[in-house]
């Protein structure tokens, strides 16, 4: 994984609520064994008609959505399935970060992973952000905050460890195999056996 | 004094965590399946890793499966290529990292969460995890059991292990007796009703209570199931004779010495008297009916007679036009069109037994399709040696080959666009069981009655019918 530290760019808003993963990514798109290339169905029944068109009303389809790299979403973002093909889909589409006043456990922990920086804001913010679509939003990794226009510094909660792995690009799976003679111990020494 | 969730993670702790790096957490057993491990398996190929524990793993198919009656493996044009060859590729990673797969054919292969608890590879207080949200079904047996991503799934593959931040605790305590006609299916919509989709996030919640002792075994698993749709990670319920008696005998249970030492320790696992939990809600079974959902997400639920709520709430208001309900009426009397029984929520023996009840004598109505799929290929057998697809056809449902199947509508099992289908399963998201698909998530027996009455109704006016 690539080093993440710092990045800006302006926000697309979609505000509703509980955007599950199935509407990050539908179920007859997981079929793949590969991933990439999932940014082409990314909200995909959102995104367009039953005709196959674009939805002239989803706000990823404004013209001034294109290349934004930050999603602020509606309250329980990524609720559902545990498919790490929403995180996916979200990268390669060219999100970098998705905002919300909750986002939910699996998602949060499988963005992390992928270096999609899952940021939760108080009601206030977020309403803010929700009432002002296409501001130009800040994201420090290494400080864990977010910078909006008015100059306001605005602290997120992240998991010291992963905010490490995110900084310096540090694979997690390194650093579990470190950990090998502790897990031969344990398989050894435990008083039962699965 | 500890919880059973806290006895469960101290025992599996191999380096604990600090406040810089998440604990090391030992797996017991890992579940596969086809959709979210091929990318798991190609990391292991890229860095020339081995599976550390294929005798921890079980690996089977489920999700892109077909379930056309009699298809088989060669069938596979059924799913689609891209299906087809997702399955292939789960054959290719099991047979070359030496990983058992129960797969097409094989007299065991079933969806995920069927499988573990009818093999007796689910027991209490192992820590169990799989590529799928609904890995909390095996919390019913005094595991503590969570889904993962598929970066995960390779992190465990290749150590045994995870990285994880220990999770609060929420103690959900459901209270007396089950009125007639109402499930375990509706204790858990309703407790979901009642805490939200997000009232479980970042907890594990322990259900307690004499509504719950009183459940069996596959009742249970429904309950634990569902927790994810309170955004818990896990559900757990504390051993006991019931589950004690389940597993007895089962392929993968313990035997002699091991048993008698594996029951001593079962016996351990329950929450202490006065052990605190981070938060506590209590329901009173009593008050409890029949649960239906009137929107788009299982949180949105209400009593089978009860009328649909108003909200100013944009995301409320979509909910209502994509599901074509109003606000103030009740969801019994909507038209019905397709009716699904199954998944690892309701496709169990119990629940299609529950369903055959109904269905008994009866027809179902006239432009509806019924689907009835068992939960994996011992459900199919076990159902059929009692009859039960007999009752299934002669009422006019399909009886199918088992898998995932119309939960998740990734083998070509989907509703059509506008379609209103009353569901066993657990997610009415939109587009769930197929692009603009209506879902309306119910028990087994209200599903039933839904088909013959091709309209949601109140089941308990057919199970009346029947007793008279
Ligand atoms: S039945 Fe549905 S919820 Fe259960 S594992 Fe299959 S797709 Fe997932």
């Amino acid at each position: 994984m690539k080093p993440l530290t710092t990045f800006q760019s302006r926000t697309v808003v979609l505000p509703t609520r509980d955007i599950d993963t199935d509407q990050i990514i539908a179920a007859r798109f997981l079929t793949t064994t590969t991933r990439d290339g999932l940014g082409a169905s990314l909200f995909h029944d959102l995104r367009f008609g039953a005709d196959g068109q674009p939805r002239p009303d989803f706000p990823l389809n404004r013209p001034e959505a294109e290349g934004c790299r930050i999603l602020v979403a509606g309250n329980n973002f990524g609720c559902g399935s545990s498919r790490e093909h929403a995180p996916w889909a979200l990268l390669d589409y060219g999100f970098q970060a998705v905002i919300s006043t909750e986002i939910a456990d699996i998602f949060f922990n499988n963005a992390l992973k992928n270096g999609l920086v899952p940021i939760v804001v108080d009601a206030d913010v977020h309403a803010w952000l929700v009432d002002n679509p296409g501001v130009d939003v800040s994201v420090d990794v290494r400080e864990s905050v977010i910078g909006l226009p008015d100059g306001r510094r605005i602290g997120f909660p992240i998991d010291g460890f992963a905010r490490h792995c995110l900084v310096e690009g540090i694979d997690q799976l390194g650093f579990l195999r470190q950990h090998a003679a502790a897990i031969d111990r344990f398989e050894e020494e435990r008083a039962w056996k699965p | 004094m500890k919880t059973l969730f806290e006895k469960v993670w101290d025992d599996h702790v191999v380096v604990p965590e600090t406040a810089d790096t998440p604990a090391i957490l030992y797996i017991d057993l890992h579940i596969v399946h086809e959709v979210t491990s091929p990318q798991a398996f190609s990391l292991l190929r890229s860095q020339k890793l081995p599976v550390r524990r294929p005798d921890l793993t079980l690996a089977t198919m489920d999700h892109s499966t077909p379930t056309v009656p009699g298809s088989t493996f060669r069938d596979l044009a059924v799913v689609g290529e891209n299906a087809a060859q997702q399955i292939r590729q789960m054959e290719e990673n099991c047979a070359g990292f030496g990983v058992d797969l129960l797969g097409y054919g094989h007299a065991n292969r079933g969806i995920v969460h069927v499988i573990g608890p009818e093999l007796g590879a689910t027991q209490p207080g192992k820590t169990i995890v799989c590529g799928d949200s609904h890995t909390s079904t095996h919390g019913a047996f005094g595991a503590l059991a969570f889904g993962i991503g598929t970066t995960e799934v390779g992190h465990v593959l290749a150590t045994q292990c995870l990285l994880q931040r220990r999770p609060k605790t929420l103690a959900v305590t459901v209270d007396g007796a089950l009125p007639a006609g109402v499930t375990a299916k509706d204790v858990v919509l309703a407790i979901i009703g009642h805490i939200g989709v997000d009232g479980g996030t970042g907890h594990v919640i322990e259900y307690r209570g004499s509504a719950i002792r009183s459940l069996d075994m596959e009742q249970r698993m429904t309950v634990c199931n569902m927790s994810i749709e309170a955004g818990a990670r896990a559900g757990m319920i504390a051993p006991d004779d019931t589950t004690i008696e389940y597993l007895d005998g089962r392929p993968r249970a313990p035997t002699g010495a091991d048993w008698d030492a594996a029951v001593a320790r079962w016996r351990t696992l329950r929450s202490d008297d006065g052990a605190a939990f981070d938060r506590e809600v209590t329901l009173d079974a009593a008050t409890l009916q029949p649960m239906v959902t009137f929107g788009t997400n299982p949180g949105m639920v209400l009593g089978i007679n009860d009328p649909v709520p108003s909200s100013g709430d944009a995301s409320f208001r979509k909910a209502l036009d994509y599901m074509r309900v109003e606000p103030g009426k009740p969801m019994t009397g909507q038209a019905v069109d397709v009716v699904f029984i199954g998944s690892c929520t309701n496709g169990r023996l119990s629940d299609l037994e529950q369903a055959a009840a109904v269905l008994r004598g009866r027809r179902v109505a006239d432009g509806v399709r019924m689907l009835v799929v068992p939960g994996s290929q011992r459900v199919k057998d076990e159902a059929e040696a009692l009859g039960l697809d007999r009752v299934f056809t002669e009422a006019g449902a399909e009886w199918r080959e088992a898998g995932c199947s119309m939960c998740i509508g990734m083998n070509g099992d989907i509703a059509q666009p506008g379609q209103l289908s009353v569901s066993t399963s657990n997610r009415n998201f939109e587009g769930r069981q197929g692009v603009g698909a209506r879902t309306v998530l119910a028990s087994p027996v209200t599903a039933a009655a839904a088909a013959v009455a091709g309209r949601v109704t109140d089941p308990r006016t057919l199970l009346g019918q029947q007793e008279s």
